[in-house]
């Protein structure tokens, strides 16, 4: 059986990753490196082509996250520009806000 | 479960649409701060501004990081200083608003509001010592903002106010003349005005108010407009719905900051402000939003209507969002703080005229325009009697933040930067209201029915 985590998937405590690019390989590698580094876990990553750009979002956990959020959205979108792509991220509550009642 | 569509509407509104939290003002009361000695006084001010503000700043910077919302401002706004600095027996004002400034550079905000004084019955002592300081206070100070309000729709207008503060302008503007009046961008005389307004130049802690509290303002002209651009050439049902829930998600984004700030610095949550506010940023203007429906150019016919729907979809919306709306809540039509309504001036679609005629159906009044340096202050009083009267009649906010370009004309510009962006000198009538405006007294209380 599976161990029970302390919150329901780190619920209250995830953040939402978005890319924005041109596809090409490597780019689920580098944020879920950056992510590994930090100790945050993902939950779930779906992704579209949207007018011919690549379109990825990522869920995490934060729940035991070793960096603050400042410094991986810093490291998130420095690693972006170094493959050519716009990466992100936000706490989740933001999304729930804006689109759930 | 979010969806993918859901959340890229998020960070497109974000990163390309100007999606931002405005302002977080924290409103603190000074009404314990009071003491004969002025000295005394001034040092219980700093004291508990800097006490209750000092991690304001902190707090702010976090939140932003922590959502990814850009928070432009963190202010501060305080009691009228014309109740708390009247039981002083200061002959002048002036070192309380140097104590704001202080008090305001220390905990890290842009701006400070609460100079300010009620008068829209009638002036006490500190009000006439605090009106007589305005000019030098905001000469002297760079954080300060101050407002007067001269009328009420219970009241009626003050006339003598309306006045005194035609003249104060008019100083202001020569003390501030060599940053193009400046001091008058930080002035503001209010009708109807409400006293949990987060929003500069005409933020204060009104009496009303508890201890402290935290308000927020929201904006997003510029994802109101890429809305209003995806309807079409739909009909005006699909055009103020369309605007009513792109003003429910820019609200939410209020309400979640506004509770989280609260909840951080343990303070109690007041309002969410829903104005549109535009910057001097491309594509972040009303004048677009209004262009977007149809028009050729701001201020040509049909403007107002347009502004009409803008402002009423924008409340709808927006008031569903939030537990507590209040503030001015409505659009901002300031001419210096956007592109478009500079280029509307500049094309002469765009007058003093027609900016009237739009304050009687959105929020706030004749915002940030410039008028030559010679207009008198008779007249300038005489234009904010006009935006009172509106006001008064209608039950509704407005106000006129003017400014006088001293030694400039029609055509020439003033220029500040920054949010404040820049102004071309409009003309006002060549006319005299002044035997009108040195009548004196005040025009009394509306009735209110035989609403015709």
């Amino acid at each position: 059986m599976l161990t029970k985590t302390t919150t329901k998937n780190g619920e209250g405590n995830r953040i939402i990753v978005t890319v924005i690019g041109p596809d090409k390989v490597g780019i689920i590698a580098t944020v879920a490196q950056v992510l590994a580094d930090n100790k945050i876990n993902i939950l779930d990553i779906s992704q579209t082509i949207l007018q011919e750009f690549l379109v990825m979002v990522m869920v995490a956990d934060m729940d035991k996250s070793t960096g603050d959020m400042a410094a991986i959205k810093d490291k998130l979108a420095a690693r972006g520009r170094e493959i050519g792509v716009r990466i992100d991220a936000q706490h989740e509550d933001v999304f729930n806000f804006m689109h759930r009642i | 479960m979010l969806t993918l569509q859901e959340i890229m509407e998020t960070v497109n509104m974000v990163q390309e649409e100007n999606l931002d939290i405005r302002t977080i003002t924290m409103g603190i009361s000074l009404w314990d701060c009071t003491d004969t000695n002025p000295r005394i006084a001034a040092q219980k001010i700093y004291d508990k501004i800097c006490r209750l503000a000092g991690s304001l700043v902190q707090t702010g910077e976090n939140i932003e990081r922590e959502y990814g919302l850009p928070i432009v401002n963190k202010r501060i706004a305080v009691t009228p200083i014309a109740l708390v600095a009247g039981s002083s027996m200061a002959d002048n004002f002036n070192d309380f608003a140097i104590t704001l400034d202080r008090a305001a550079a220390a905990v890290g905000v842009n701006f400070i509001g609460g100079f300010s004084a009620l008068v829209h019955k009638g002036f006490t002592k500190a009000d006439h010592k605090l009106i007589d300081s305005i000019p030098e206070a905001l000469a002297s100070t760079t954080r300060v903002c101050s407002s007067v309000n001269v009328a009420t729709t219970k009241a009626g207008i003050n006339m003598d106010a309306v006045y005194k503060m035609g003249q104060a302008i008019k100083k202001t503007a020569e003390a501030t003349a060599e940053n193009d009046g400046l001091g008058c961008a930080k002035l503001v005389v209010f009708a109807n005005v409400p006293e949990d307004n987060p929003f500069m130049a005409g933020a204060f802690h009104g009496i009303g108010e508890p201890e402290c509290v935290i308000n927020v303002g929201v904006s997003g002209p510029g994802v109101v407009k890429k809305a209003v651009e995806t309807v079409g050439d739909g009909d005006f049902g699909i055009l103020a719905e369309t605007i009513k829930k792109t003003a429910f998600k820019i609200t939410r984004m209020g309400e979640l900051v506004g509770r989280t700030a609260a909840g951080k610095l343990g303070v109690p949550f007041g309002i969410v402000d829903l104005s549109l506010a535009p910057t001097p940023t491309i594509g972040d203007s009303v004048a677009e939003i209004l262009e977007a429906m149809g028009l050729e150019c701001c201020g040509t016919h049909g403007t107002t209507a347009a502004l009409a729907l803008l402002n009423d979809a924008v409340k709808k919306g927006g008031s569903m969002a939030s537990s507590y709306v209040g503030g001015l809540s409505g659009s901002f039509i300031p001419v210096s703080e956007d592109t478009g309504m500079i280029k509307a001036v500049e094309a002469g679609a765009l007058t003093l005229d027609k900016l009237e005629a739009m304050t009687c159906v959105c929020s706030v009044g004749l915002d940030m325009i410039a008028v030559p340096g010679d207009t008198t202050a008779e007249t300038i009083a005489a234009i904010i009697a006009d935006e009172a009267a509106i006001g008064m009649i209608n039950k509704k906010t407005t106000a006129v933040r003017i400014i006088p370009a001293i030694n400039k004309h029609v055509g020439d510009y003033v220029e500040y930067g920054g949010l404040l962006g820049r102004a071309p000198v409009i003309p006002v009538k060549p006319f005299s209201s002044a035997s009108f405006i040195r009548r004196g007294g005040r025009i009394p209380a509306p009735i209110s029915s035989l609403t015709n």
